[in-house]
């Protein structure tokens, strides 16, 4: 039998782990050292109720509810003056949690604060777009659904942005494979040649740049290639270009004849 | 999509047959003045844009998957290839995100070093922008002379660490090499020189009635809109907003450097090729700066963090213990403490932020990267209807977008 591997989480893990470990965590400041955002906090606190509100790194970080985003968003933007959405996007945590966590990157460019706003959303629940609030999260959230698989509500146009139209899966889940299929490279052989031609005809070579080391060894010498398990011979044929009865492609090369443009260096 | 049958013709790029006198134009993706990848599809009343679509994507390596699989220092190469023209910011804004996120203080000499390659990056990149932006509009000599002068400063770059496109020359904590004297004093012929080799570009440019009449009022960019739709750098500042990450977050040394910021009043592409023309100059200025910082350093050039970053080269040779780090480091790989950082730099494209959480496992967890580009390509979309299909050439030319860096 086939040893079991998780399939939730199929990303690179190191290969040791020490179970003992406790790792160290950033430190999550209380909101009321920083003036600024200690204002910002209370008047965010009159109007909803904050999951968390700490400072990290000298950046905001507030976590609310995912159906009241676009409320908060449009409150920071309008009462606390935050003019600009400088990134949004979602980490995965559906291994974990069951779900993804986005975040809004906020910036204000008249109190040279960065805030940080939060929300949890359950595996195949929407979010609701806050592109009508900054017009830059009309990519940012074309991109979220690109990679995540997370659909926005009312956004003006939901559609894949990096990848193709048609194309499977959603790549920054930690559920996507690192690796093509393997049975997808026997699909073919199977299919023509029957299952009994496996070994004589070998998977199919799915990777453009492959190199099969078993070609060639020392194949890094250009034209004097040499067979796997053959011994070097010097061939006969030339391997530099030159037609017959012209003038040589490159005459002979003096480094020491050439000039170097030194004046401005 | 356009489907191919017997009964009407099919084009691959062009569509006739709308009803209302609109026709269909695919701009790009391999077309010269795209700059790279860009696909705009743009619906034309007559010559003017009805709507802009751009299409991106077409360069997509998956940089935020490979950086999820990839231990620290093994993505620090990786971001080289999404802003190729400046690869020493992509590099630095990665290192410093873990810098900030791990905690670390890099030593002096290395801010300088960084603050000196950044700088020579921003004019190598603005080099490349005039150049390029200025054959798009049909001046063919500028773009000879400002390539030689961006040549001699990939010569230092190469000078200092080997590369010339994809440097690499920022390490997490600090830099790998010191610099020699002869690096310095190249370095120094290098930039005063420049203001002289700036004013040959706007000898050619600025009088130049073609340019001006191709630049100026063509591309009007509101601050309003320019913020709304995530703008940064000198898209930002041509729309009249003073705003520049290294003067209003000083990072490693701006905050201590004299400079200006270059600010455009007139929001058209005019005055951000003007802006680019004051930055260059503020550059060397800074670069100035730094050359004379540099004299009274310690000749320390990486930070001193054995739990992240290995020994130098003698201690890890000579100490045991340094050794057995040196080893952990390289195969496992550092492992942060557990959080998440989002930290802005001022690339020469504009801001460039690395979000990192780490959930305390020597690969991030998660890793977006907010490429400058990327929002300046999206705001294609609200800026170009209206204007002349002429000009879209230089409004994209002036939004100075990196592919490699829109698609990561």
């Amino acid at each position: 039998m086939r040893k079991y591997t998780p399939k939730e989480n199929v990303q690179k893990q190191s290969y040791y782990k020490d179970r003992f470990r406790v790792p160290d965590r950033l430190p999550k400041d209380p909101v009321e050292g920083d003036e600024v955002f200690a204002k910002d906090v209370e008047a965010l606190k009159a109007a909803f109720d904050l999951k968390e509100a700490y400072i990290q790194r000298g950046q905001l970080v507030v976590v609310v509810d995912a159906a009241k985003n676009l409320e908060v968003i449009k409150f920071f933007k309008e009462k606390l003056a935050y003019n600009q959405l400088s990134e949004m996007s979602a980490i995965d945590f559906i291994a974990k949690s069951g779900g993804f966590e986005i975040f809004y990157q906020l910036l204000s460019m008249s109190k040279r604060k960065r805030a940080r706003v939060k929300c949890f959303i359950k595996e195949g629940e929407n979010i609701e777009s806050v592109s009508s609030v900054y017009s830059s999260a009309n990519w940012a959230e074309r991109e979220m659904y690109d990679m995540f698989g997370i659909r926005v509500n009312n956004h003006p146009m939901l559609k894949r942005i990096l990848l193709p139209d048609d194309w499977v899966g959603h790549p920054l889940r930690k559920t996507y494979p690192l690796q093509g299929d393997e049975f997808a490279s026997w699909y073919e052989v199977d299919k023509i040649y029957g299952k009994e031609a496996r070994d004589i005809i070998g998977p199919e070579l799915r990777d453009a740049a492959y190199v099969d080391r078993y070609d060639t060894t020392r194949f890094a010498r250009l034209g004097k290639e040499v067979g796997y398990g053959e011994e070097y011979r010097e061939s006969d044929r030339p391997i530099a270009y030159q037609e017959e009865n012209r003038p040589p492609l490159i005459d002979k090369f003096d480094p020491s004849k050439t000039k170097l443009a030194d004046r401005e260096r | 999509m356009q489907q191919s049958n017997k009964l009407r013709p099919f084009f691959e790029n062009i569509t006739f047959d709308r009803e209302d006198n609109r026709m269909v134009v695919n701009f790009g993706p391999n077309h010269p003045s795209a700059h790279g990848l860009l696909n705009l599809i743009l619906e034309l009343e007559g010559e003017q844009v009805a709507k802009a679509y751009p299409n991106i994507g077409f360069l997509h390596r998956g940089m935020e998957k490979m950086a999820e699989n990839m231990i620290y220092n093994e993505f620090l190469p990786t971001t080289d290839r999404m802003d190729y023209i400046a690869a020493t910011s992509n590099n630095y804004g990665f290192a410093l995100a873990v810098e900030k996120l791990v905690g670390l203080e890099v030593p002096r000499r290395a801010k300088v070093i960084r603050t000196m390659l950044l700088e020579l990056n921003r004019i190598i990149s603005h080099l490349f922008f005039i150049a390029t932006h200025a054959l798009d509009i049909g001046a063919m000599s500028v773009f000879l002379y400002a390539f030689r002068e961006r040549e001699h400063a990939m010569d230092l770059i190469e000078g200092y660490c080997g590369a010339r496109l994809t440097h690499s020359s920022i390490r997490i904590g600090g830099v790998p090499l010191d610099v020699t004297d002869e690096w310095l004093e190249g370095l120094k012929k290098y930039i005063d020189a420049l203001d002289e080799n700036i004013k040959t570009y706007e000898g050619l440019l600025d009088s130049n009635r073609i340019w001006r009449m191709r630049l100026e009022n063509v591309g009007i960019l509101p601050a309003e809109m320019a913020i709304d739709w995530g703008c940064s750098g000198i898209m930002l500042r041509g729309s009249g907003v003073k705003w520049d990450i290294r003067k209003e977050e000083p990072y490693e040394l701006y905050g201590e450097l004299d400079f200006d910021v270059p600010v455009a009043e007139t929001n058209d592409s005019y005055g951000r090729y003007k802006c680019y023309m004051l930055e260059m100059r503020e550059s060397a200025k800074i670069i100035d700066q730094c050359l004379k910082m540099y004299k009274d350093t310690d000749p320390k050039i990486m930070a001193e963090a054995p739990n992240y970053i290995s020994a130098p080269k003698e201690q890890i040779m000579t100490q045991n213990y340094s050794l057995m780090q040196h080893f952990v480091l390289v195969t496992q790989g550092m492992r942060p403490p557990v959080g998440e950082v989002y930290v802005a730099t001022e690339s020469p494209k504009g801001e460039l932020g690395y979000y990192i959480y780490s959930d305390g496992e020597p690969y991030p967890y998660r890793l977006k990267i907010r490429a400058p580009s990327f929002w300046h390509t999206g705001i294609l979309q609200a800026w170009l209807p209206g204007v002349q299909l002429a000009d879209v050439v230089t409004m994209i030319g002036s939004s100075n977008t990196v592919f490699g860096e829109v698609d990561r």
